[in-house]
This record gives C-alpha cells, structure tokens and sequence, in this order.
C-alpha cells in the first residue's frame, strides 16, 4: 500500500486567486454582449397593460415595434397630450405605418417574412380609437400576425 | 514604506475592478424578454360585406366593450370575472343545448371523429375603450380558449396542455379551434 505524505507543513494551501479576475472578466464579457441597449428611446410615456394568458416572443429579429402612448412630460409642450405613435425614433402619423412595415419587411430574409410579427405597444389608458386605425393600417400593409404586449401578472386586479 | 521592485504589480485588484463592471452591467442589463397576446388580423377587404348573416346567431358570442369600459355580452351586461367562465360554457356547450353552437363532426388525429364547436367570439369595442379594458377582455376570452384546451388535454392524454409534444397539441388545436373575431369598431354608445 501506498502511503500518501503530505507535502510540506500541515496547512491547506491557498486557494490562488489568479484565475479569478479571468473568470470574472469572463462573466463580464458575457453580460456586455449579451446586454441590448435600447435602440429607440421611448418618447412616450408606456405602462403595458398586464394579462395572464401571454405567451413569449421567440425571435426579436422577426418582430417589429410599434409605441403608442401619451408623449412624455417634457415633450408635452410640443407635442400635446393626445396619444401618438412612435415609429422608431420619432412621432409618426397612422398612414405612415404602412410604409414603415414595408421598410421593416424589406430588412428580413424572404423566407422569413411570412413569420413577421407587428408588436403594438400601447400604453394602458390609452383609447381604442387610435388603436384601431393603427389595426386597421396593418391590414392593409397586410402584416397579419400581431401582438399586443403586455406584462406577465399572476392575477388581474 | 516598502518598496516594490518594477515590473510587478499587484492583480490583487483587478478582480474587484472586473467585479464592480461585472456588477454594472448586471444591473444595467434588462432582459426584457417581450412577452404578449398574439393575434392574427383578418385580411384587408375594401368592399367587405357584412357577412354575419351567413353566421347562425347561435354560434356567435357577442362580446361588446362600450366607451365607459362596460361589457355587454349576448345582449346582457356582464362582470369581467365571470366572463370567463360564461365563454367557456359557450364553446364547450356540454349538453347541446339550442341556444349554443353547433358542432360538426370531424376526422382528427388522436381523437377520431369528434363534433366540433363552430363556436365563435365576436369582440366589439368602440373607439373609447380604453386599452386596459380591452386588453383584459382578450385575456379572459384567451383564457376560456386555454382553459378548454386544458380540459380536453387532460381528459384525452392525461397531460397538461403545454406539455404535450407538438402533433398532440395541434390536434387539441384541431378540435378546439380559435375563432376569435376582431370586429371593426362601431360606436356603440357614449363617447
């Protein structure tokens, strides 16, 4: 039988934290790529309604955007109050979005843009009128599959 | 004080610095994985009939939003957390009765020949609505949908709905299909 002889004086020996700060950086490099900054800034103000029926997006690069909502505070004195629709990074008006579809629809593989998804995000106290036209728009850019965002509650108050 | 010879110095710290970014970024990052209802519209019709008529007024569900955010389904006025339940009656229609819809018979996978509801949901909101109130509206009615579905999965396979492999959650889709109708907004009532 062998006889295993500890090496040295009796203590553990240190844990070396050399490889540490890599495996940190590591983790960093991971959370840097994987961080998406918003790519628009909302010019609105946006509280999705919450429901518990919903379902994830599976693919962000099928899925377009679209903000609707009362301008913010600070843009109040220019814009007004009523709700407006954000497409990308400025105001636009309803019979824009047929245009903006086509433009989104034209970035996406032809083979993909059968599988195209409109996500209408609408802020909560918003009325259904502008939200209609907006559908309405979307028929006849014939971008059919749509998805009302909301949050993910439990229960409905 | 001591001195240190050049060419060395301490990585002690870089580990607390990689740290601190490390943390940064963490709470920087939103992961906001978008979550929602999905639909689908119905195509775009520029002369489009009204074609109700063709639809026996028993296998419709009338459901109407009104500008104060008030339901009004099958004629009569309805709390949402019973609306539900009452939509569910309605597609399953568990004793034939007349006043609630049809079924055919129908030749799917799994099931055999099963008698399927020609039920649909007819949702009508007016231009006042708000939001919210609609998008409660759709989660109710989505849940009867998913709740049906359910039922049935669990009666036929013994599984939930969501853990069934795809073919079987297709046929399930098969016999409890969703006939969801997103009517054009009437203004009906108030402003």
């Amino acid at each position: 039988m062998a006889k295993f002889k500890r090496k040295g004086k009796g203590g553990v020996p240190e844990v070396s934290t050399a490889s540490l700060p890599d495996i940190v950086f590591m983790l960093l490099f991971f959370f840097m790529v994987s961080t998406v900054m918003r790519e628009t800034t909302l010019m609105i103000d946006q509280t999705l309604p919450g429901a518990t029926e919903v379902k994830k997006m599976e693919r962000k690069s099928l899925v377009s955007y679209i903000n609707i909502g009362k301008p913010k505070s600070t843009l109040q004195s220019k814009y007004g109050t009523e709700p407006r629709i954000q497409l990308n990074d400025a105001f636009a008006k309803v019979h824009e979005i047929r245009d903006y579809v086509t433009a989104e629809r034209e970035k996406m593989d032809e083979k993909e843009r059968p599988l195209m998804t409109v996500s209408l995000k609408v802020d909560d106290k918003t009325k259904m009128g502008i939200v209609v036209d907006v559908k309405q728009e979307l028929r006849k850019a014939s971008a059919l599959k749509i998805n009302y965002s909301t949050r993910k509650v439990e229960t409905i108050e | 004080m001591s001195k240190r010879t050049s060419g060395q110095f301490s990585a002690a710290s870089m580990a607390d610095i990689a740290f601190l970014l490390l943390i940064f970024f963490l709470v920087a990052t939103t992961m906001d994985i978008d979550t929602g209802l999905s639909r689908q519209l119905s195509p775009y019709d520029p002369d489009q009939e009204e074609n109700d008529d063709k639809i026996k007024e028993r296998n419709v569900y009338v459901v109407l939003i009104n500008s104060n955010d008030q339901l009004l389904v099958e004629g009569r006025s309805m709390d949402i957390r019973r609306l539900s339940e009452k939509a569910k009656e309605f597609l399953v229609n568990p004793e034939n009765k007349d006043n609630l819809p049809e079924k055919t018979p129908k030749e799917i996978p799994f099931f055999g020949e099963v008698m399927v509801s020609k039920g649909i949901i007819s949702l009508q909101n007016d231009r006042g609505t708000s939001y919210g109130m609609y998008i409660k509206v759709q989660n109710e009615l989505i849940a009867a949908y998913n709740e049906v579905r359910e039922d049935v999965s669990m009666q036929k396979f013994g599984k939930h709905y969501e853990d069934l492999p795809k073919d079987k959650q297709d046929a399930v889709k098969v016999y409890i299909p969703q006939f969801l109708s997103e009517a054009e907004p009437r203004n009906i009532g108030g402003n």
